[in-house]
């Protein structure tokens, strides 16, 4: 018996937008508890919430990220439950007309391309949070969160490995960041998935599945999808049956564990929302919101290999919105893009590995950086020294010319100066002038070395080179 | 003064002639509470001292030149409008201590005229009743008859405006809530358009049926108050973007020409004869004054009491989940959440608000909503059509507001359909959007007021404020007598 996942989705991500879904509370992340909300998010006696219209812009612009229709007509619903996050006791949800439908997303997968289904986009509102006190036996309600903008996107069950799970999460996380929708801040919650998981023989129906909630790290999904087929395949190869159940997954231990099953499944009672009047969309104000979506990935690849930028070099660049903003912003300030991206890739990239910067808080930016190359490029400085410019950039916030100033870096093509220091290189060095004459090349490299160190910024090292090879000949 | 026969202008003009000084007046209203209200209970809370301090700013506006037109003017408002600092129940022992920390949109419009605010009116809990007796704290008795009940929901604010307990009030209408106690208690009451009037701050029941309206002595004192809390407002997005006009703009106009129609469905058996016989004689004086009656009928009508049960009480079911004991209002016990909002459930709502409730949750339910719920909006559909191709033809349709007068405290407490029944007459008008105004068109043998209704197109409550007038101008008000109990 070979066992086939089938896999389907529930991805959750906030949007950015400034207030609340249905109040004018701010919708930052964090701050003390209960000090972003108001009577209409805490749910007191006769508030009513107001649809912000920010919001469905922005789930509209979701939807053509991923290539949806958007219902002409939508309207919003009740989902009924009790739980002490939820102050008004139902969250406002989409049942029957969502925002966005039939939409579809294209992810690469091993190299093999792969088109993942979207059934559809619905926008609703967040729940609060509860801080359980164990010492003090109380919990705390915190409504912050009550209110932020949510949009779920459900795909239809076309994933069949972990591998195409975390490429398609990855994938909407860039398709959403770069939209400006949502920071897909997966740690801070702001990107969150369930994952519906099911096994059987290839060619057979599908079998029961079980509901793994709330991952959210990219990490998390590939391992819970992973524990979740191996949980699956031992019960059914034992000849067992898999309930169908809501999972959570625990970081710690790699497994999942059962929250609740089917029979304690909720009936939410949805029904339209009387306090919010349906939304119908003109076409103009359609044609207005997709026009003003901003440059996506796949625009942005064309142009960086438009630019001569190595395939793969551009996909690391486009992978965080943030790099990609960063380099277009250099690129615009000094028009050498390949030089960019690859200081960027290499020099940049390495003291952000190293945790040594991080993109979200450099001392500088897009300009500062371009300048940094075009100072290299242009033989203003050695190229030796730019990385050790770019760290005291990292360190001080300085410009790399008041660095270079500083520490004296400049190249003056002091030429005189340069031939006299070559001629009492080689006359100190007799040794390896002689091997080069008599055919040894590679010691050219040593006493290219020896020069530049002696020269320290007298000259480019290409007039330096060309010095040295003359001097050598002749 | 005899507070029972004031109208607003009058009251305006005392006040700015400085004949009475407002808090001369403000302090009438509340010797007469202090007087009448122990038998009569038609307020939760009185607020003395908020309408001493009210009354004096007021008269600081008015010496200084710039009254509004509700300056000064004492009133009472329904217990289900959110008032900053001051408690507000519902007539629920769920929020017997709540304290809003903020104005609903009409007591904020109120506010902004620098009115008077007597008291929080009491109602049926959480305006679910047509007696007033499903109060948790004070069960309202008829002025006219303190045996009776004062009609519902809002009976409290009814029974003070016709015993002179304030010079006007605000009510909230779902059903009827509005008309009917006005008709009960022998003064008149509007029930604008859906959308007329903000909700925010109405602690909500069914919120596509809610609307706040007034309840006074005339049409025209409704017509002021209306203008007063009217308009679109950004905190409810179901308030229309209407402009609003002065609504008394026609009252004076004659009814020359105008097309009544009287729906044959209203006049049936369910109806007493002496109601009837009453609004058919109102229809005479209209006939009288020129305006044209026209018979029609509205075939859905038998249909009406259970759609308005099922839309009402589903909306209400999900509208009152919020009272959970965990944010406000009063907090249960139990080891476990499910345990301690029970709990708070369990004793905070009396068993008219937990049969909505039981009935609401039954009609969402799956493999019920289709059977029921949908059903129950594909006719609110259908009333709408039947009005509109009523009012293609018609102006105003008038009808009696209840099958009967008030009856006896205790006489339908154990027969709750027999109550819904009773809603005939109002329900429709919420389910279609409309306006509506109910006003005393007689009195039975026993002295019982009687209230006939006035439909009209969305947002054409001036029509309604005219053709009300109108009747009333020719028509003699017997007051009521609270001071002397049981009327004769």
């Amino acid at each position: 018996m070979r066992l086939y996942p089938t896999i389907g989705l529930e991805i959750h991500a906030e949007l950015l937008t400034k207030s609340k879904v249905f109040c004018t509370c701010s919708a930052e992340f964090g701050g003390e508890p209960n000090s972003r909300c108001c009577p209409v998010c805490s749910g007191l006696p006769g508030t009513l919430p107001v649809l912000n219209r920010k919001a469905v812009e922005y789930i509209v612009k979701a939807g053509y990220t991923m290539n949806c229709d958007i219902s002409r007509f939508t309207k919003w619903d009740r989902k009924n439950y009790f739980y002490p996050d939820l102050p008004k006791a139902y969250q406002i949800s989409q049942m029957p007309r969502p925002v966005c439908l039939n939409g579809h997303v294209d992810i690469r997968v091993n190299g093999e391309d792969k088109v993942i289904r979207i059934n559809r986009i619905h926008l609703e509102e967040d729940a609060g949070k509860l801080v359980h006190d164990e010492a003090a036996h109380v919990s705390l309600a915190d409504y912050n969160r009550c209110g932020i903008p949510l949009i779920e996107i459900v795909t239809e069950p076309d994933f069949h490995s972990a591998e195409d799970v975390t490429a398609f999460v990855e994938k909407i996380r860039q398709l959403l960041q770069y939209a400006g929708v949502c920071d897909g801040k997966m740690e801070q919650g702001s990107l969150r998935c369930d994952v519906n998981i099911s096994l059987a023989e290839p060619g057979a129906p599908l079998g029961t599945r079980a509901e793994i909630k709330n991952l959210n790290s990219v990490k998390a999904i590939g391992r819970a999808i992973d524990y979740e087929i191996y949980r699956q395949t031992e019960i059914l190869e034992a000849g067992g049956k898999v309930h169908q159940e809501t999972r959570r997954f625990s970081d710690s231990t790699g497994e999942t564990t059962a929250m609740r099953s089917k029979e304690d499944a909720h009936d939410y009672r949805y029904f339209p929302d009387p306090d919010i009047p349906p939304i119908i969309f003109t076409e103009q104000e359609l044609e207005e919101i997709r026009a003003s979506l901003p440059e996506m990935p796949e625009q942005r690849l064309a142009r960086y290999l438009a630019w001569g930028i190595a395939k793969n070099e551009a996909e690391t660049l486009l992978s965080d919105k943030r790099i990609s903003d960063f380099f277009d912003a250099a690129a615009a300030s000094y028009p050498n893009p390949k030089a960019i991206a690859s200081f960027i890739l290499v020099e940049l990239m390495r003291r952000i590995n190293l945790g040594e910067a991080d993109m979200g808080t450099l001392p500088f930016d897009g300009a500062a950086l371009a300048r940094l190359v075009e100072l290299g490029e242009t033989d203003k400085i050695n190229k030796s020294n730019m990385k050790d410019i770019l760290r005291s950039m990292l360190e001080t916030g300085k410009t790399a010319d008041q660095i270079a100033e500083e520490e004296n870096l400049w190249i003056r093509e002091d030429l005189g100066l340069a031939e006299s220091v070559i001629d009492k290189l080689l006359a100190d060095n007799p040794g390896p002038v002689a091997q080069y004459r008599s055919g040894e090349q590679k010691v050219f490299g040593f006493l290219m070395g020896q020069a530049n160190k002696a020269l320290k910024g007298a000259a480019t090292p290409k007039a330096i080179k060309e010095l040295l090879e003359k001097k050598l000949k002749g | 003064m005899d507070l029972q026969n004031t109208s607003l202008t009058g009251l305006r003009q005392l006040l700015d002639s400085r004949s009475i000084s407002a808090p001369e007046l403000a302090d009438a209203y509340l010797d007469r509470i202090r007087t009448v209200d122990d038998t009569l209970l038609s307020y939760i809370t009185v607020t003395p001292e908020e309408a001493r301090a009210q009354a004096q700013k007021a008269q600081a506006r008015i010496d200084a030149g710039n009254a509004a037109p509700l300056t000064g003017i004492p009133l009472a408002i329904k217990d289900n409008l959110c008032t900053d600092g001051v408690r507000t129940t519902c007539s629920s022992r769920m929020l017997e201590d709540f304290v809003p920390p903020y104005d609903a949109t009409v007591v904020e419009k109120l506010k902004a005229q620098d009115f008077v605010m007597l008291g929080k009116a009491s109602m049926d809990e959480f305006a679910m009743g047509g007696s007033n007796q499903t109060s948790a704290f004070a069960k309202t008795r008829n002025p006219y008859d303190t045996s009776c009940v004062p009609g519902g929901s809002s009976g409290g604010s009814a029974a003070a405006v016709s015993a002179g307990l304030c010079a006007a009030a605000l009510g909230s209408d779902t059903g009827g809530s509005i008309r009917q106690p006005a008709a009960f208690c022998g003064v008149t009451g509007l029930k604008p358009t859906y959308g007329r009037v903000s909700r925010y701050g109405l602690v909500a029941f069914a919120s596509s049926l809610d609307q706040i309206g007034p309840i006074a002595h005339s049409a025209r004192d409704c017509g002021i108050l209306l203008s007063a809390i009217a308009g679109q407002d950004p905190r409810d997005a179901t308030s229309a973007a209407q402009p609003v006009p002065d609504f008394n703009e026609k009252v004076g106009k004659s009814l020359k020409g105008m097309k009544i129609a009287l729906p044959k469905e209203f006049y049936g058996e369910a109806v007493d004869d002496e109601v009837k016989e009453a609004v058919l004689a109102a229809a005479k004086t209209y006939a009288s004054m020129g305006a044209e009656l026209v018979d029609c009928s509205i075939s859905t009508l038998k249909y009406a009491v259970a759609a308005y049960y099922l839309i009402a009480s589903a909306e209400a079911a999900s509208n009152l989940s919020r009272f959970d004991g965990i944010k406000y209002g009063l907090r249960g016990e139990g080891k476990t959440f499910d345990q301690m909002i029970r709990d708070s459930r369990s004793r905070g709502f009396g068993d008219e608000v937990k049969r909505r409730i039981l009935l609401g949750n039954y009609a969402l339910s799956s493999g019920y909503y289709d059977a029921y719920y949908r059903k129950a909006l594909a006719l609110k559909q259908e009333f709408i059509q039947e009005y509109d191709r009523i009012f293609q033809t018609a102006d105003i349709i008038l009808t009696p507001t209840a099958p009967t007068v008030a009856y006896p405290i205790g006489q339908q407490d154990q027969d709750p359909v027999k109550m819904y029944t009773a809603d005939i007459c109002t329900v429709t008008v919420n389910i279609a959007s409309l306006p509506a105004i109910s006003t005393p068109c007689g009195y039975n043998k026993a002295g019982m007021p009687i209230g006939m209704s006035l439909i009209g197109r969305r947002f054409d409550e001036a029509t309604l404020i005219q053709a009300a007038d109108a009747f009333e101008q020719g028509f003699t008000v017997i007051p009521a007598k609270p001071e002397g109990g049981a009327a004769k």
